[in-house]
């Protein structure tokens, strides 16, 4: 992997590289989006992402899907 | 804002120091007299690298003699909170271990009170005491951006930015209670509670300056933050429900509606791209995630006890 900093893998301090994936599959919980997106809900509705990072729901429990609101923690509790 | 009114000893002494700028004799301060006396002397040094006090000159941010008390204060605090810690899981799955290690903690809640049972005078009473810390929300965690590696350090302001509203400062989460506050009739002047603020609430702010001012507990800091960010998401919305059902206003709502979704990711952020990175580029500071995971949910158990007990809920 390249970027701005060089082809060597090494930023500008010495450290590696690190990875930064556009999108993040949370184990048991949410997938991560980074950057600007527009979210088709189960429905048809399109959500436009607004923070820097966004969590899609995956577990379809969420009370404000398509976004995650932590539902998946309770379930899990419950051993669900 | 100005000095608080003094409740003991130490501070009275520390205090009219401050405000007089005649530190020299602070080598001989009397001891506190009760723990009350010693957390918000402390909260009132830390304050100094925040915002400061309008009686008090800026030239004493860094007083020798006013920093050999914070010293010998939060030394004192810190070995307070390492004696209440209890055993921590093993560092493999360092992830799902936290998040149960969280989802384990059983304390009592606020929040099922506020949704359920709370008067408004409760509620009026806890978001005067939350005003210690929402107003300088997330600024804790900035202190210790600079003592971080390049890929930790872009994890934390990945979250940062959110807190501080994506760079508008309509947005900035500390402001957005601002407005709740105004819309509820309370005063979102910085500080301006702080007379009333109980022991548990001045132990809570000052672990977070604790961890955020001394680079060796970064990780403390950090841990703090994942622990905060994963036990919000489910109270936030219960607090929302809550005021609903008071009547509170649209914006003091929205306050806690916007962190129902704002820290389902920052929970995960801070869990894992945070304290997960820099778990596997420093493992030897696994127990001081922790430590500040630990000393988040105990401090809020401790506040949460407090308030119910008083309460007779």
């Amino acid at each position: 992997m390249s970027g701005p900093s060089g082809t060597d893998g090494m930023s500008g301090t010495g450290e590696p590289s690190a990875d930064h994936p556009d999108v993040i599959l949370c184990p048991g919980g949410p997938m991560l989006l980074r950057g600007d997106h527009v979210v088709q809900d189960e429905d048809g509705n399109e959500h436009r992402t607004w923070r820097p990072v966004s969590a899609v729901c995956r577990c379809g429990a969420s009370a404000v899907k398509p976004w995650c609101d932590g539902t998946h923690k309770v379930l899990r509790k419950r051993g669900n | 804002m100005l000095t608080p009114e003094s409740r003991g000893s130490l501070s009275e002494v520390v205090f009219r120091a401050m405000r007089t700028g005649e530190t020299s004799g602070l080598a001989e301060a009397p001891p506190s007299d009760t723990a009350e006396d010693a957390q918000l002397t402390l909260w009132a040094l830390y304050e100094q690298h925040y915002r400061g006090f309008e009686d008090v000159s800026g030239e004493l941010e860094w007083d020798p003699q006013l920093i050999g008390v914070r010293r010998g204060l939060e030394q004192e605090f810190e070995r307070t909170l390492r004696a209440r810690m209890p055993e921590v899981p093993e560092p493999d799955g360092f992830a799902e271990k936290f998040f149960d290690f969280v989802a384990d903690h059983d304390g009592p809640s606020l929040a099922a009170h506020v949704h359920r049972k709370a008067t408004e005078e409760q509620v009026r009473e806890l978001l005067r005491h939350r005003t210690i810390y929402h107003l300088k929300e997330a600024d804790h965690t900035t202190w210790v951006i600079p003592r971080l590696s390049d890929r930790v350090k872009a994890a934390v302001m990945e979250l940062q930015f959110d807190e501080y509203g994506g760079g508008d400062p309509n947005l900035l989460h500390a402001h957005l209670f601002v407005r709740g506050l105004e819309d509820s009739g309370l005063d979102s002047e910085y500080g301006a509670y702080i007379n009333e603020a109980p022991l548990e609430v001045l132990e809570e702010n000052n672990a977070m300056s604790l961890f955020g001012l001394n680079r060796r507990l970064r990780a403390a800091s950090l841990g703090f933050l994942a622990a905060f960010e994963a036990t919000s998401s489910g109270p936030s919305r219960r607090m929302a429900q809550g005021l609903k059902r008071l009547g509170f206003p649209e914006s003091m709502i929205e306050y806690y509606t916007e962190h129902v979704e704002a820290d389902a990711v920052h929970e995960q952020l801070a869990v894992r791209t945070i304290c997960g990175a820099l778990l596997e580029e420093e493992p030897d500071m696994h127990d001081d995630v922790y430590f500040g995971a630990w000393t988040s949910l105990d401090l809020e158990d401790r506040y949460a006890e407090r308030m119910l007990k008083q309460w007779a809920a």
